[in-house]
């Protein structure tokens, strides 16, 4: 399967905590295809959140491979996996994580930022995905003066930006009441529909449903790895009604 | 990431903590006025001194007779003799780093002109005085050689004598030619001086009149004519470059020996070497200078420190931010320079307004404590240049300690 996006092979992430090393990922081999849209499931300290850090580049593995789109990262140094997040992969967090006293549009060209975008460029396509999450009104707003959901929508718009291979989303409806959080989802739906790969790390079953496949980890290992049974028939309805109010509130 | 680009995130930063900033500021603004105020105030002190040796002549000495004291007692009646204007000639012939030695005498009296008379100091010269002293003339012309054998009646005048007997508006070279009368002498004016202004204790140097030595010692002082030739002061201008305690000490052991003083016996004479003395008080005001630079620098770098921590905080307040930007690519090296841009715009900026702080407390200390002082160029150079470095040297801890941060950790900070 070399053409998978992501590949890792015997992922080990080792913690020294006092005198006990916690072995937070031991041993884990996932490959996941370009334009699917993974669920990544499991209780806390089940290494969920440690597997995420590893493939979005935020961490190095204590042992293992991984390769992704081909580039093995496994063994690259700060400034290089600075440059390969900065280019294939886009960020959500559950805080949103947005600059404070900062508009929306600058927010979003961020990345384009420190890929070195020149000017012009890095407004149009701020602009772009901007109105892409349907927030083209929006670009002036300062994150206080938006609500949690359009917060979170400019921070999927900043992950679109550099029009990255992966999109990955860290409990991205944590902070979010569970409408917004259906809205939020089935945006990242219809991104996934438009070809783009989607990692997302949930403890909610709701949200897990939107995934095409589910991978299921505990004591830092996948113990389960599957598709997801239907695609969900309600979680598709909703996505549906939602996608209908957001059009509607975008308009 | 460019430049500017980086530079307006700083600005923004700034922008975002105004009180903070401008209090974070302070320091550095305290801190370069005063290194500012302090060297105006130094300089001005050194300006002064340097115009008292202008105004003295460069590289003189003045030798006067009379006997040094020793342990509190003197030498013996009679053991100490007068300078001659032989010994000058002598010193002018014989100590190779001499330029000139000018022989002179002092004397006073009434001077009238027309309707009006001065009393005023009268000295008699040789045209090396006016070398010595580097004093040039607006108008006329100095002695003549047969003036100077013959104790010619002819003056040259000082620019305060001349005022006081031809009114304050005079014309100098309306002068040359007149004839005024010293203690009933007539003399005619040869020569007019330019303005030297005050001496270093004070004194008017114009308020005098100049006439051939001759002149003064045969028909005015009425001294005994010939003979020895008395003189009561030598100047002696050694030659730019020359090392004037090599000179003095040459000149010291010709006159020791012109003198016939015995060794170990007392100098029959004094030298003085004004000039050392000034650059002495030069030199000690040059470190004045230096001192309260210094002085004021331990504020600048307390400014420095005061950026240090709150950058320390702004960092720790951020570390969410830094985490984000490094999530979307930012590179050690880009946060790195984007926290010590934002210091050094602090320091600089501060570094700016105390620069004009400095100006206005410069001339007001120059205007409300009669103080004189200078404001150099380079001083502004300086206080831009340190409060740079303070930011760069303070803000480089906390900006390297945010570089360092693991992306994840930072994201996850609470």
């Amino acid at each position: 399967m070399s053409e998978a996006l992501i590949q890792t092979r015997d992922l080990v992430k080792q913690y020294q905590m006092g005198d006990t090393i916690v072995h937070a990922l031991d041993g884990v081999s996932v490959n996941i295809n370009a334009g699917e849209f993974v669920a990544v499931m499991g209780p806390s300290g089940s290494g969920k959140s440690t597997f995420m850090n590893l493939i979005g580049c935020l961490d190095a593995p204590t042992a293992g491979e991984y390769i992704l789109a081909g580039e093995n990262v496994a063994g690259m140094a700060g400034d290089a996996l600075a440059a390969i997040r900065n280019k294939r992969i886009g960020f959500v967090f559950q805080q949103f994580n947005l600059l404070p006293r900062t508009s929306a549009q600058e927010n979003v060209e961020l990345p384009l930022l420190y890929a070195g975008t020149p000017k012009l460029e890095r407004r149009a396509r701020a602009a772009k995905r901007l109105a892409q999450v349907g927030l083209a009104q929006r670009t002036d707003h300062h994150p206080a003066q938006l609500s949690g959901g359009q917060q979170q929508r400019v921070a999927i718009a900043r992950a679109l930006v550099n029009d990255p291979v992966l999109i990955l989303a860290d409990e991205p409806t944590g902070a979010l009441d569970s409408r917004t959080s259906l809205e939020v989802m089935a945006l990242l739906q219809q991104l996934n529909r438009e070809g783009i790969t989607i990692v997302v790390v949930t403890h909610e079953h709701d949200v897990a449903n939107f995934a095409k496949r589910i991978i299921l980890f505990r004591d830092g290992k996948v113990v389960e790895d599957h598709p997801n049974a239907a695609v969900d028939a309600q979680a598709l309805m909703q996505a549906a009604a939602v996608t209908n109010t957001s059009a509607e509130v975008s308009a | 990431m460019s430049p500017l680009a980086i530079l307006r995130i700083a600005l923004n930063a700034l922008r975002v903590n105004k009180l903070r900033s401008t209090l974070t500021m302070l320091g550095i603004i305290i801190g370069v006025a005063a290194v500012i105020i302090m060297i105006a105030i130094g300089n001005g002190a050194q300006a002064r001194v340097e115009e008292q040796i202008k105004s003295l002549g460069a590289n003189l000495m003045i030798i006067i007779p009379g006997a040094t004291l020793s342990g509190g007692a003197r030498g013996a009646a009679g053991s100490q003799q007068t300078l001659t204007e032989d010994d000058a000639a002598a010193i002018a012939r014989e100590v190779p780093e001499v330029q000139v030695a000018a022989p002179s005498q002092r004397s006073s009296g009434q001077v009238v002109a027309g309707n009006s008379n001065w009393s005023t100091t009268l000295q008699g010269v040789t045209n090396d005085y006016f070398e010595a002293r580097e004093w040039p003339l607006v108008a006329g012309r100095l002695f003549e050689p047969p003036e100077l054998q013959t104790a010619g009646k002819v003056a040259i005048i000082g620019h305060s004598t001349a005022k006081q007997l031809f009114g304050e508006s005079y014309e100098p070279a309306a002068l040359i030619g007149q004839t005024i009368r010293v203690r009933q002498v007539p003399a005619v004016i040869v020569g007019v001086l330019d303005k030297k202004g005050q001496s270093m204790i004070g004194q008017d140097q114009d308020d005098v009149l100049f006439l051939p030595l001759a002149t003064l010692r045969n028909r005015i002082s009425g001294q005994t004519q010939g003979k020895q030739r008395r003189v009561g002061l030598i100047s002696v201008k050694t030659r730019e470059g020359q090392s004037m305690s090599e000179a003095e000490d040459k000149i010291r052991a010709l006159l020791r020996q012109r003198h016939r003083v015995q060794p170990g016996a007392d100098d029959s004479f004094t030298v003085r070497n004004l000039t050392e003395i000034l650059q002495a008080q030069e030199e000690s005001s040059k470190i004045m200078t230096l001192l309260l630079a210094a002085v004021a620098s331990v504020s600048l770098v307390v400014g420095g420190i005061g950026i240090m921590n709150i950058m320390l905080v702004s960092v720790t307040e951020r570390t969410r931010e830094i985490g984000l930007r490094m999530a979307v690519g930012a590179r050690g090296r880009d946060i790195l320079l984007q926290f010590l841009v934002e210091a050094v715009t602090l320091s600089l900026i501060g570094g700016l307004i105390g620069i004009v702080l400095g100006f206005g407390g410069s001339s007001a200390v120059g205007k409300f404590a009669g103080w004189r002082v200078e404001i150099e160029a380079a001083s502004i150079v300086l206080a831009v240049g340190f409060s740079a470095a303070v930011g760069i040297f303070f803000g480089f801890y906390p900006a390297r300690k945010a570089a360092g941060l693991r992306p994840i950790e930072a994201l996850r900070y609470e």
